[in-house]
């Protein structure tokens, strides 16, 4: 008799579970990569920032056109010596584990972001000296000089705000189980092959999130993810190749979502880092503009993208606010560059040490690259390296081109100040040039468009001068997912944002 | 990579009458795999050897107009993704995946069987010693032994070659040592040591050719492991570097195109396929045909 | 016999030994900066002298070693650069995985490899026994990562029966797990099947050929009696204890099959520890896996010595 009050009671908890499990929906997404640690002061990938995207709120977040727009904070202000950042932080929200969002969990956040061992998020917030807490819900962020793009790193990893108590009670563990502020919360990670979160039922703007699981699913081999996508195990893929294209729009499932990145795919060139910069291309910006003359970004967008991407000589792209228009994209010019190699007066051919990190695509435009620059009498002389290698030989000067990427920052100063700026960390090119580096700080000091753009075009007119750097093309962020997902827009920065989607 | 041991003794060749040999050979031929598998080495090796005479395309021009176009009447088996030919880089790719097969072995020849010989001769503590380091190097996954190597030495063809022939070695200090121990007590090597032959001179002149028809074996089997090791080296970029073709890294520009161009990966695929299986092929019917169980019969 | 087995036990020490100065002095000689790569996309110098520090990498080399076989000898396998993990949890969950995978793979290899071996040997030089050979040799003869490519072209792409990638637990769905590992295990099966039935083909040889064989065709018995009951067991017992020895192959074989087919076994942490240089993970896995390795070819001797009393002496 206990036995039938047992089953019974089985089979009711068994018809309500089931039932509970069906009426679920969860967003599968796949990624190109495994994501590092899920801690957003130690965090360092591009792939791990999707993954912030759906569980750790920001101060702010950015719109498609790349407009700042209240997340966690409601407005900024800066004041009149530029040193001074005001922060009004929203009411009501709270942590996953129930603590409340307050001006003393910002300042906490921030400071953690700032001072921790094994922070990487100390360079995006080195202009910071500390922060006042003014009220529950304001902050002043005192900065040691004007830095105006302090909102704009407050737009990703650096904005993101922790639970100070879960933080402090997991140290440097805390990216095991992170707890934050975000549409959806942690549930479990299964290394290299599945991350879990769930619907956090007290997120302030839930009204929004319609989905109940979010789960990542990191597939390295492209052609994988895609076949997954197809078949229905997966909802949402990120970076499909552009050779793909064709493939996803002709499939009625499947819906294709683009954005222009904010970075750039480019050549740099060794132009005073070592021994290997004494060479006809490190040596004379003649030669430098005659390599990029006889690059055709056309056709190099046409062979290797199927003409999906967008050429590009600025280290924004052509849609950015910020690109000059005063100096378009160049049109390949044979005659002219032979021209300029002959004022340069080099003896043609000589070889060119190139650098190129082991990729799918890379490879077929380093490729490309090569065949268009035998014809001035440049032989680019390939070199497949592996990322880790390729990194600690540029660091040492150890290449003369670098075929390489940059994933794009929303301010124009995250794409340049690091890498033009007289031994700063990713100038590996050696480029040095001391009103480059006067104007790239005074960049930093107004924070409206107009007049940073101003002082922008002074830096571009140089940079295309002297060529330290080849800028080659834009790439499309490329996500793809199934026609059940409703509401998805991609925005530049390549992140999948989850709040506002829901699933058929 | 293949592991392989011969148990068996092989009968020392110059006390084998030379029609005994002959004999050996007869029933190689009479193995029709394994002739078959000669066959197409040979035609392989033609291939690598008289490329540019066969080649109506040069491997490394690039045509952008012809990109990724099915097998047609110009372009027997279709263009990649830069639209250069497949068939003449297939043909140009044997050159390369061909030298990497050799060349490994012979590196492993070279540093493995004189190890062996000295393990084997002179035993004690070297023995230990070299078996030690031996057994180690075996319990490593070999993959990840010849991507360290080849990512410290640089990425290219040269040096995965060396990185795939270090990491082969092993197999050969073992087999040569086998063999080595198989064979210091036969009579002929007791007889040469009663004369006074010094130890150097019983080595290389009375034991070293009585025990090369199981390094050839060996041999032939290792260069069809190598062909494929070379194949996946290249397929994580740690190999021949572009624009030159081997096989393995035009498998490594196809993957991305598995729906869109399939022809890219069959083709190099198929001629590793059937490249290596010949390998293999005719090391199975050498060892079937110097096993002196068969020596008795004919 | 004690004698034999405290010989081999005792070698033991110098061969991990070298193993682990192999594994860690290639690491070392990888080219590229584990903490420039740890350092992330901006690499400020202040953030990489930390990570150096932290992780000993400022010491000189014989010393980080040391720093390592400390922490190994008191079960501290160090824990992973990338994702802060200790060594010893990311084995302990990828195990199950990676047992299962190569259990599969193995039984492949034994069916597919026995069967072809037997077929070779009673068939000798006909099409039969070509036709075996070719099939199991297939195996070797094939790059593993293109038989993984065009399987998954094959059987989820264009048919649709099989999952692309992914893994799913025995324990969470049995009918799932099997699709999701059974064209990853066949990859990987195929290529020891060729090995167990060159192994299978001679030792059938010789045992058909052998003294009894000939008495109990002699008696009279049928063929096939003969066969199976006289000729298969003394065969076979050594080339299965050659299967699970060949468990060291499968390590290797499974480092690029796993990254094709998304399976988060061995295969994939190594690879992708070696590329992110990840020192400690590479190698306290590989420390790992050639340990098991080690003592499984230690039992395996010590069977065989048990097994055939002509080897003691």
């Amino acid at each position: 008799m206990r036995g039938i009050r047992w089953a019974a009671a089985a089979a009711v908890y068994f018809v309500l579970t089931c039932g509970l499990a069906t009426a679920q929906t969860t967003l599968r997404i796949g990624l190109a990569e495994d994501p590092d640690v899920l801690d957003p002061t130690l965090a360092r990938t591009y792939v791990g920032r999707i993954v912030f995207a759906s569980f750790c709120d920001k101060l702010f977040d950015i719109d498609q056109n790349l407009n700042v727009v209240p997340q966690l904070a409601l407005s900024h202000s800066t004041s009149a010596d530029g040193k001074t950042v005001t922060i009004k932080l929203r009411p009501g929200v709270k942590f996953h584990d129930g603590e409340p969002f307050n001006a003393e969990a910002a300042k906490f956040s921030i400071d953690r972001h700032t001072s921790m061992t094994g922070s990487f998020r100390k360079p995006e917030l080195a202009a910071v000296d500390h922060v006042d807490v003014v009220d529950p819900l304001t902050i002043n962020v005192v900065l040691k000089a004007p830095y105006s793009p302090l909102i704009a790193q407050f737009t990703d990893r650096a904005g993101m705000m922790v639970s100070p108590k879960a933080a402090k009670e997991a140290g440097d563990k805390f990216g095991l189980r992170p707890v934050c502020a975000g549409p959806y919360k942690f549930v479990e990670r299964v290394q290299q092959d599945r991350i879990v979160f769930e619907k956090f039922t007290d997120y302030w703007n839930k009204d929004n999130v319609h989905i109940d699981r979010v789960v990542f699913l990191p597939i390295v081999d492209s052609t994988v993810r895609l076949a997954n996508l197809k078949s229905g195990a997966l909802d949402l893929i990120e970076r499909v190749l552009a050779t793909d294209i064709k493939s996803v729009r002709e499939d009625k499932a499947l819906k294709l979502a683009t954005a222009l990145e904010l970075g750039y795919q480019g050549l740099d060139i060794n132009v005073g880092n070592g021994g290997q910069a004494k060479n006809p291309l490190g040596q004379s910006a003649k030669v430098r503009q005659a390599l990029e003359l006889a690059i055709d970004r056309d056709a190099l967008n046409q062979v290797v993208f199927n003409g999906e991407f967008k050429p590009g000589n600025q280290w924004v792209s052509p849609e950015n606010p910020y690109y000059q228009q005063a100096y378009p994209v160049p049109k390949r010019d044979v005659a002219k560059a032979n021209t300029l190699m002959k004022e340069a007066g080099v003896s043609t051919p000589f070889d060119v040490d190139f650098m190129v990190p082991k990729g799918a695509e890379t490879q077929a435009v380093a490729e490309v690259i090569q065949a268009m620059a035998g014809e001035i009498g440049i032989n680019m002389k390939i070199r497949v390296t592996e990322f880790a290698t390729s990194l600690k030989q540029a660091e040492q000067g150890n290449y003369q081109a670098y075929l390489l990427a940059w994933s794009g920052r929303t301010d124009p100063d995250g794409n340049t100040y690091i890498f033009f700026k007289c031994n700063a960390p990713q100038n590996s090119m050696g480029y040095c040039n001391a009103d480059v580096d006067k104007l790239l700080d005074e960049a930093r000091v107004p924070s409206e468009l107009v007049a940073r753009k101003a002082i922008y075009e002074k830096l571009t007119k140089t940079i295309l001068e002297d060529v330290p750097k080849i800028y080659l093309y834009h790439r499309r962020i490329l996500i793809a997912h199934t026609t059940k997902l409703d509401g998805y827009k991609q925005m530049p920065d390549g992140l999948v944002r989850v709040v506002g989607l829901s699933l058929k | 990579m293949a592991d392989i041991t011969v148990n068996t003794k092989l009968i020392p060749a110059k006390d084998v009458p030379e029609t005994l040999l002959r004999r050996a050979m007869r029933r190689l031929f009479r193995r029709k795999s394994a002739v078959l598998g000669l066959a197409i080495v040979a035609f392989f090796i033609a291939l690598a050897i008289f490329a540019p005479l066969l080649s109506p395309y040069d491997p490394v021009a690039q045509s952008w107009t012809l990109v990724r176009q099915p097998s047609s009447a110009s372009h027997w088996f279709g263009t990649d993704d830069l639209g250069r030919d497949i068939l003449v880089r297939v043909i140009y790719g044997a050159r390369a995946s061909l030298l990497a097969g050799i060349i490994s072995v012979g590196i492993a020849l070279s540093i493995g069987v004189p190890l062996g010989l000295a393990a084997g001769y002179l035993g004690g503590f070297l023995d230990s010693l070299i078996g030690r380091m031996t057994d180690a190097m075996l319990a490593c996954p070999f993959l990840i032994l010849a991507i360290a190597l080849a990512a410290f030495l640089g990425p290219s063809l040269g040096n995965a070659m060396i990185a795939i022939g270090v990491t082969a070695t092993p197999i050969f200090v073992r087999l040569t040592r086998g063999q080595v121990l198989a064979v210091k007590m036969e009579d002929y090597v007791e007889a040469a040591r009663a004369v006074g032959n010094p130890r150097w001179r019983i080595v290389f002149v009375h034991i070293l050719p009585n025990i090369m028809p199981a390094l050839l074996v060996q041999a032939t089997l290792s260069i069809a492991a190598a062909i494929i090791a070379e194949a996946a080296l290249s397929f994580l970029g740690l190999g021949q570097q572009p624009p030159e073709p081997s096989w393995g890294s035009m498998l490594n520009s196809a993957q991305r195109f598995l729906v869109n161009a399939p022809w890219m990966a069959v083709w190099p695929g198929l001629a590793i396929f059937v490249t290596v299986l010949s390998f293999n092929l005719v090391g199975d019917g050498l060892r079937d045909a110097l096993d002196p169980r068969e020596v008795g019969r004919s | 016999m004690l004698n034999l087995l405290g010989k081999r036990l005792l070698q033991l020490i110098p061969t991990l030994f070298f193993v682990s100065v192999i594994i860690f002095s290639l690491q070392q000689l990888l080219p590229g900066d584990p903490a420039l790569i740890m350092a992330g996309e901006e690499r400020d110098p202040a953030v990489i002298e930390q990570i150096r520090h932290q992780y000993h990498l400022d010491r000189p080399i014989p010393v980080q070693y040391l720093y390592w076989v400390k922490g190994v000898l008191s079960g501290n396998l160090g824990e992973s650069m990338r994702i802060h993990v200790p060594v010893l949890d990311l084995i302990l969950q990828k195990l199950p995985v990676t047992i299962q995978l190569g259990s599969m793979a193995i039984v492949i290899a034994l069916v597919i490899g026995i069967s072809a071996g037997i077929i070779s040997a009673i068939k000798k030089n006909t099409i039969w026994d070509y036709a075996a050979n070719a099939f199991a040799l297939w195996g070797i003869s094939t790059p593993n990562f293109w038989l993984g490519i065009m399987l998954i072209f094959l059987f989820s792409v264009k048919l649709g029966w099989l999952p692309a990638s992914g893994y799913v637990p025995l324990t969470e769905d049995w009918r799932a797990s099997l699709a999701s590992t059974i064209m990853p295990a066949f990859v990987l099966g195929n290529a020891i099947a060729a090995i167990l039935m060159r192994h299978t083909r001679s030792a059938m040889l010789q045992v058909l050929e052998s003294d009894y064989v000939r008495t109990a065709r002699a008696k009279g018995l049928y063929e096939r009696t003969v066969i199976l009951k006289h000729a298969m067991r003394n065969a076979l017992t050594p080339v299965i204890t050659l299967g699970a020895l060949e468990f060291g192959t499968l390590l290797s074989g499974a480092v690029l099959t796993e990254q094709i087919f998304t399976i988060p076994g061995f295969g994939k942490l190594i690879i992708d520890a070696v590329f992110n240089r990840d020192y400690a993970v590479v190698q306290g896995v590989v420390l790992v896996t050639a340990t098991v390795y080690i003592v499984l070819n230690l039992l395996a001797d010590i069977a065989y010595v048990l097994v055939n009393p002509r080897l003691r002496t």
